[in-house]
């Protein structure tokens, strides 16, 4: 019987599996604390990060290839034209609610236009960024 | 006679039928989800099943991009592209990988486009059907939609 409630409970987490971007912003700062014990997340480095060039790809160079310079603003998929909506939470409240939406983005355009991984004090960083820009 | 009438207004009926491909009411999330960020989501009917089963095979390296999907999605996307996919007389071979844009139907529904317009900026791509297509995210592929003035009709 006490089984009953608990699995009610594990169905509602895992159908609403929603938090604010500061839940996960603290999921990756808490990540990244493990190999650096002093870390707080900084909207300034994740705003260097938005904006550096790398040389893995030569049509997206940066994340501001397909965002533009500004986070607030929409952005246009550098290759298909399709277009995108902003990554600031101030100018869509959709972004960083979701998780495994912001793990699967994360995955794709850091191998796509870093050309690896992003660590987790990155991850952290990003989102602080695009939470706070305004 | 009323049997000649008939087979007329189906003639004129069917032009305007093969300008409408909305998504059907049964599409799936994850195809939503995972194959409309990047791009358009594509009807279909644009590709046979053989062409729609290489694309999800190598999504790896989609067109450049690492588009991979989990096993999940990917099974349902499959199976859900499988029951919509395009005959083979109308669709046609897409070619290696295959593209929409090689499709037999798709060069000739675009023969008339010239060369220009295809590099025009506003255009990008011709994966990029929104760009003269208005109303292509509702499966609308008019020709009296289309942006670009020169192009209409």
């Amino acid at each position: 019987m006490r089984t009953l409630p608990l699995l009610g409970l594990l169905l509602i987490s895992l159908a609403s599996h929603a938090e604010t971007p500061q839940q996960i912003r603290q999921t990756y700062a808490v990540e990244a604390s493990v190999a650096q014990p002093a870390f707080t997340a900084s909207a300034k480095r994740g705003e260097t990060l938005f904006r550096q060039r790398f040389t893995n790809n030569d049509k997206m160079p940066a994340c501001t290839s397909c965002h533009t310079d500004s986070p607030l603003k929409a952005g246009e998929h550098v290759v298909t034209g399709k277009a995108i909506r902003p990554l600031a939470v101030a100018a869509n409240g959709e972004r960083f609610s979701d998780p495994a939406k912001v793990e699967k983005w994360f995955g794709r355009n850091c191998k796509e236009v870093v050309g690896r991984t992003c660590t987790p004090a990155e991850k952290a960083d990003f989102v602080a960024y695009m939470s706070e820009v305004r | 006679m009323k049997k000649i009438a008939l087979t007329l207004l189906l003639g004129f009926a069917l032009p305007a039928f093969a300008d409408r491909m909305p998504l059907p009411a049964n599409t799936p999330a994850s195809f939503k989800n995972e194959c409309s960020s990047c791009h358009l989501a594509y009807p279909p009917a644009l590709l046979t099943a053989p062409d729609w089963q290489r694309t999800m095979a190598g999504l790896k390296d989609h067109f450049g991009t690492d588009a991979s999907v989990d096993a999940t999605a990917h099974a349902e996307i499959t199976a859900f592209l499988e029951r919509n996919a395009g005959n083979k007389s109308k669709a046609g071979g897409a070619g290696e990988p295959p593209r929409i844009t090689q499709t037999d139907r798709f060069v000739r529904k675009h023969r008339e486009v010239p060369a220009k317009y295809w590099k025009d900026p506003r255009i990008k791509s011709a994966a990029n059907c929104e760009a003269c297509h208005t109303n292509a995210a509702r499966g609308s592929y008019s020709e009296h939609e289309i942006s670009i003035r020169e192009l209409r009709d």
